[in-house]
């Protein structure tokens, strides 16, 4: 197998070959009792394996950058205006949307587990599960935020918003110069997973955007 | 519980590390554990704060050094245990002692509509709130032994309500299988300040969800 060779097996604990004879004993068990059906296993895996990630909330950031009454209606109550796209349900029950502006720069943690808005980010990355992220983010916002090479002045209010309830939040990131006429397709491409957790704000193109 | 999963504001956790391009799951294994993790949560065995609370009974050495789908894995194979699905022979000897009762088993057909349904925990508004918006609070000073979102950092420290979110279940008490004991949810404001100290910058804040129950009139 593989996974003797990946370098991220060091990085967060060790997951020995043992783990991987566990997990398909544990699963064959409980094929056998008649408690999982193997069809559906394979149907959730790929349900956010392949369908849903964090292109579905790039496409809500960038209407909300496009059309001043969508994101008045995203800004107000975030789960129905997401689910004008489809995204619902499944850790996106609820949610709530945080407008980031040149004096407020809000960002996403839940230092307790992993909480995360699936439907509209899909399933998080390993740093927002570590204990890194999660012991720092609420006590110095600011330093992380500088690990990901975003300093912020003094001026701009930092939120964190730590995910304490079913309550998902997903960041909505400030529009960079030099997008005007970009379509929404366009504006969507720019928009990373990282800015709407708010660990990064989103740049504008590379190649220089219209002025 | 004071867990090593209530981790917010401890120091001494290392560098942030982060993967260009990362795959959503690393191994396959990795695929399988989430996967039979959350069909048997649609059992309906159990529920998604015991879910939360069987993963916080990790202990704590194992908790840190373990990666995020085998603390999925440790608490499924509690959870198993506890709401009696397998005995500790089957999962030692991997194999079944017979089917189980007839539970509803997640099919693959239903996979998208269940997802869609999701587990919402928003409760009918048929309870008064205790706090409205702009009111000064004080986190209750809890300790239980049993599940809370009341992180530590927070207990004790005054904040303001900043919104109402409307009546949900009591993720403490369904963790212990009390019932969902509905109560008003709330997004709370804590200074910066108020939570680290003068070392914090004067602006910066801290919001929580916390129920009435995590609460009292500052």
């Amino acid at each position: 197998m593989a996974s003797d060779h990946h370098d991220y097996d060091h990085e967060e604990g060790s997951p020995l070959p043992e783990i991987d004879l566990r997990v398909r004993a544990l699963e064959s068990l409980l094929v056998e009792k008649g408690l999982v059906e193997p069809a559906a296993l394979n149907a959730l895996i790929d349900t956010y394996e392949t369908k849903v990630g964090p292109r579905n909330g790039a496409r809500v950031v960038a209407r909300a950058w496009l059309d001043p009454a969508y994101k008045t209606r995203l800004l107000q109550d975030a789960t129905k205006a997401v689910a004008e796209f489809g995204y619902m349900g499944r850790q996106g029950e609820e949610m709530v949307v945080l407008e980031n502006t040149p004096t407020v720069h809000n960002m996403v943690v839940c230092t307790l587990c992993s909480c995360y808005p699936w439907p509209v980010l899909g399933l998080p990355p390993v740093w927002y599960k570590s204990a890194p992220y999660r012991s720092r983010a609420v006590i110095d916002p600011r330093g992380v935020l500088r690990e990901f090479g975003l300093a912020l002045p003094e001026e701009v209010e930092v939120r964190v918003w730590d995910s304490t309830s079913e309550v998902r939040y997903l960041v909505l990131p400030e529009r960079p110069p030099g997008t005007e006429g970009l379509s929404e397709e366009e504006l969507a491409a720019l928009v990373t997973r990282d800015s709407m957790i708010g660990v990064t704000k989103v740049r504008a193109p590379a190649a220089g955007g219209r002025r | 519980m004071n867990g090593i999963h209530d981790m917010g504001g401890m120091h001494g956790m290392g560098p942030i590390v982060r993967e260009e391009h990362e795959p959503v799951f690393h191994h396959e294994w990795e695929r399988r554990a989430f996967a039979i993790t959350m069909a048997a949560g649609f059992l309906g065995a159990w529920n998604i704060d015991m879910s939360r609370y069987a993963r916080e009974r990790m202990p704590a050495a194992e908790y840190l050094a373990a990666s995020y789908y085998e603390k999925w894995l440790w608490g499924l194979e509690l959870l198993l245990l506890e709401h009696g699905l397998l005995t500790r022979q089957e999962i030692e000897s991997g194999r079944a002692r017979g089917r189980s009762a007839a539970l509803r088993v997640l099919q693959a057909a239903d996979v998208g509509k269940v997802l869609l349904k999701g587990g919402p925990a928003r409760l009918p508004d048929e309870v008064p709130p205790r706090f409205k918006a702009g009111a000064r609070v004080v986190a209750r000073n809890i300790n239980p032994t049993g599940h809370t979102r009341l992180p530590r950092y927070a207990r004790g420290k005054r904040g303001v309500i900043a919104r109402d979110h409307g009546v949900f279940i009591f993720a403490d008490a369904s963790a212990l299988g009390q019932g969902p004991k509905p109560q008003h949810l709330y997004s709370v404001r804590f200074s910066g300040r108020e939570l680290w100290g003068a070392q914090a910058p004067e602006r910066d804040a801290v919001y929580l969800d916390l129920w009435d129950d995590h609460l009292d009139p500052a």
